[in-house]
């Protein structure tokens, strides 16, 4: 935990002012997230006042709907609050999950070699290669078929909807914590205080939990982020393509954008330009996050990221026998 | 060898060898080539009674700290045994494997070369030093602690509480070996192997972690393999000294028998690199010519050969050495002069071989006549070269210059005195 918290304390000048912007836009978004009961007028999925009077629909902002009223009756406020619940939900889920799945794989690969790491190689190599929007939309067809099939409105708590939609974005982010986490492993297994912990006569599953774990994950902080920030806009886009969380499962900022299309032709600006605004700060509140720890962390990093690196082909690889 | 039958023997290596297969590039392994092989650790034998404290000296490569991982069975041998008794139970640890390997090791432990890098730089020192006693006995909460405590001051960091939060990158060179030897004694081993444990700490501080060493040996009657470049330090500590290269031991005797009495000429040779040793005893011929050999192609016969003062005609001579012979010679030579040898022979890629006939042969614009001549002129400039000796014919035929190079004497340890030594010149007297 403390080498994971360390790139946050360690940030200076530029990152610095990067990443308290950063912290403060997700901050707000958080907020709103968990607060939505208290601060959202009314349900995501409610179309009409106490009194049933229904609301009326596309009504411009004002006094009673401040953002608006959607084609769908929807208040467009109230929309945005609970898209806030879902979106941290599904990401924060999303993101956690390929973090835990990632880092365990990379690990056990590196440490392992042999077939193993060849054939995950392998696996993630292809699945990094695949565009990940369209990897997303694969796997949330083959989860919603499955989440049908098994039938239920809640599965772990979660509408089937949300959980396709989390697991799908769970599957493309898995190679890049595999990548790093494997490449690091892969030369700290050679490391002296590995030996050294062979020698005291600690097990693989000790050697791999107490002493690589903390020594290769320094860059998962800054991936996560990252992928945060990512991990927004495919779901926005999963949303808009009509494949996401559907509307009455809960609010998703991407699906209603998708609904204003039509509106925007007709001068109806309201009903698109509130779940854009929302899309485009979150997304920027964690990439700013992601960038400032990345200044911070790998600082030669960043200008070298466009510069190829080729290595010398190796004449002899020498193995134990 | 004059030994003390009374005292019974903790480790006995048995014709030990370690071999690692050099995998070949893609493409030779495509072509269905197989990889060199490296005899890191090729037929040693070694006694040590319990108590004892054996140096195992040689240059880097020479496969010292293979050896001593082999004895913890942390790389696999490839053949003989270690036999290891403790409370008059043997166990061959190049046998275990697994669970077993794994719990040997509470009576087998190795202190590293590196402290820096012996430490997990995310671990504090306690945990650390605790951590055998966690794997293997299970202890924690106040026992944990109490023999965590114990550890540290038993190796002069006092007081224990001031190290124990602390991250080995808080410790100097000299405090982590400290740290890396208390976690090594925690579980009351009886061999601890040392590789080289002061080779990387400041002067200031290596007699004192030495002293450290001999004062816990006495105080937890531990047997001691002490790896060292450095035979100073070994005569300093060892009680007993075996000589490695290449892999092999070439002598091995009391360390008093050693430095008064060195007969390899490789020890003899590393003896004079020692600036303190007694003027009057020192040999009179060079340091050893040369480089190391590729650890992948050792020597024929003795590998000490290319390098040896006194090498004789059955150490071992081969087309290689020859190679080297021209090769040193060009270094000395007019340019012009080198260039027309040269054009003669070309890069006499013929003579990378260790076969026991050669033949060279000319490039199109040299003659058989010409190399004969080159070489005839070679053997003149020295022909006190011991090389020469190894040859038993240079003829010029129809194709080119062939060689025939002796055959070699069987090198093995022998009896001299109260030491082993590997040498045709002591197997002869
Ligand atoms: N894991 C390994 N794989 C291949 N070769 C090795 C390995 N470990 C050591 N060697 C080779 O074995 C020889 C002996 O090495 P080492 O035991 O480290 O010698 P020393 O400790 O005396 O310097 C060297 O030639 C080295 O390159
Ligand atoms: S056998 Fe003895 S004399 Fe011959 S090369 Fe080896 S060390 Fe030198
Ligand atoms: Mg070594």
């Amino acid at each position: 935990m403390k080498s994971l918290l360390a790139p946050f304390r360690q940030t200076t000048g530029m990152a610095r002012w990067l990443l308290v912007t950063g912290v403060g836009i997700v901050f707000i978004f958080v907020l709103a997230a968990l607060l939505a009961p208290v601060i959202a007028p009314y349900r995501f999925d409610q179309m009409e006042d106490a009194d049933g009077q229904r609301f009326t629909k596309l009504s411009p902002p004002g006094p009673g709907h401040l953002l608006g009223v959607n084609d769908q009756f929807y208040d467009i406020f109230s929309r945005i609050v609970w898209g806030a619940q879902t979106a941290l939900t599904v990401v924060l889920l999303a993101v956690l999950l390929s973090l835990v799945i990632g880092v365990v794989l990379g690990l056990v690969s590196g440490y392992v070699g042999r077939w193993i790491d060849r054939v995950l190689v392998f696996i993630m190599d292809a699945m990094y290669a695949f565009p990940s929007l369209l990897l997303a939309i694969v796997f949330s067809f083959l989860l919603k078929g499955v989440f049908d099939s098994i039938g239920g409105t809640l599965l772990f708590g979660m509408r089937p909807g949300v959980l396709s939609a989390a697991l799908s974005l769970t599957v493309i982010y898995i190679p890049q914590y595999f990548r790093v986490v494997r490449n690091t492993t892969v030369s700290a297994r050679e490391a002296t205080y590995v030996e050294a912990a062979r020698a005291i006569g600690a097990s693989n599953v000790t050697i791999m939990s107490r002493y690589l774990f903390s020594n290769v994950i320094q860059s998962v902080p800054v991936i996560g982020t990252i992928n945060a920030a990512d991990a927004i806009s495919t779901l926005a886009a999963l949303g808009f393509l009509g494949l996401g969380i559907q509307p009455n499962e809960a609010s998703e900022w991407g699906y209603d954008l998708s609904r204003a299309l039509d509106d925007a032709a007709s001068g109806i600006w309201w009903t698109g330009m509130f779940p854009g605004i929302a899309i485009v700060l979150l997304v920027t509140g964690l990439t700013l996050i992601g960038e400032g720890l990345n200044e911070t962390i790998n600082p030669t990093l960043r200008k070298r990221r466009f510069a190829p690196i080729t290595l010398p082909p190796r004449a002899q690889e020498v193995v134990a026998k | 060898m004059p030994t003390k039958p009374d005292i019974p023997i903790a480790l006995d290596v048995q014709d030990l060898q370690v071999y690692f297969k050099l995998r070949g590039s893609g493409l030779s392994r495509l072509l269905g080539k197989e990889g060199g092989t490296v005899k890191a650790v090729d037929h040693v034998s070694l006694r040590l009674r319990r108590g004892e404290v054996l140096g195992l000296v040689g240059e880097s490569g020479s496969g010292k700290t293979t050896l001593g991982r082999a004895i913890l069975g942390l790389v696999p041998a490839t053949g003989g045994a270690i036999e290891h008794t403790s409370g008059g139970e043997s166990v061959d640890i190049s046998k275990l494997r697994g669970r077993a390997l794994r719990e040997h090791r509470t009576k087998v432990q190795m202190i590293f070369q590196d402290p820096h890098a012996a430490l997990n730089p995310a671990m504090t020192i306690a945990t650390q030093v605790g951590h055998p006693l966690v794997i293997h006995q299970k202890l924690r909460g106040a026992e944990l602690r109490e023999r965590v405590v114990a550890a540290l001051e038993s190796v002069g960091l006092a007081p224990a509480e001031q190290f124990m939060g602390k991250y080995p990158s808080d410790l100097s060179g000299g405090q982590k070996q400290r740290a890396v030897i208390a976690r090594s004694i925690i579980l009351n081993p009886d061999v601890l192997v040392a590789d080289e444990p002061v080779s990387m700490l400041d002067m200031s501080v290596r007699a004192k972690i030495l002293q450290l060493m001999l004062d816990l040996k006495h105080k937890l009657g531990l047997t001691y393999v002490y790896i060292t470049h450095d035979l100073a330090t070994a005569k300093f500590f060892c009680d007993r000294v075996a000589i490695m290269y290449l892999g092999k031991v070439v002598e091995i005797g009391p360390t008093d028998e050693i430095f008064a009495n060195p007969r390899h000429p490789y020890t003899q040779a590393l003896l004079k690199a020692i600036p303190d040793v007694d003027p009057a005893k020192q040999v009179p011929r060079d340091l050893p010519r040369g480089e190391i050999p590729d650890a992948a192609r050792p020597p024929r016969g003795c590998s000490f050969h290319p390098r040896c003062p006194l090498a004789r005609a059955e150490c071992g001579w081969e087309p290689r050495d020859l190679k080297a012979l021209v090769e040193e010679h060009w270094t000395r030579v007019p340019v012009d002069e080198y260039e027309h040898e040269h054009a003669v022979v070309g890069g006499l890629r013929e003579l990378n071989t260790d076969a026991k006939t050669v033949l060279v042969q000319p490039t199109r614009g040299g003659t058989v006549a010409e190399i004969f001549a080159m070489f005839t002129k070679i053997r003149d400039e020295n022909p006190d070269e011991p090389l020469w000796s190894g040859v038993t014919r240079i003829e010029q035929t129809p194709d080119g210059v062939a060689f025939d190079f002796a055959e070699p004497a069987e090198i093995a340890l022998h009896p001299a005195g109260s030491s082993e030594v590997a040498c045709v010149r002591v197997n002869a007297q």
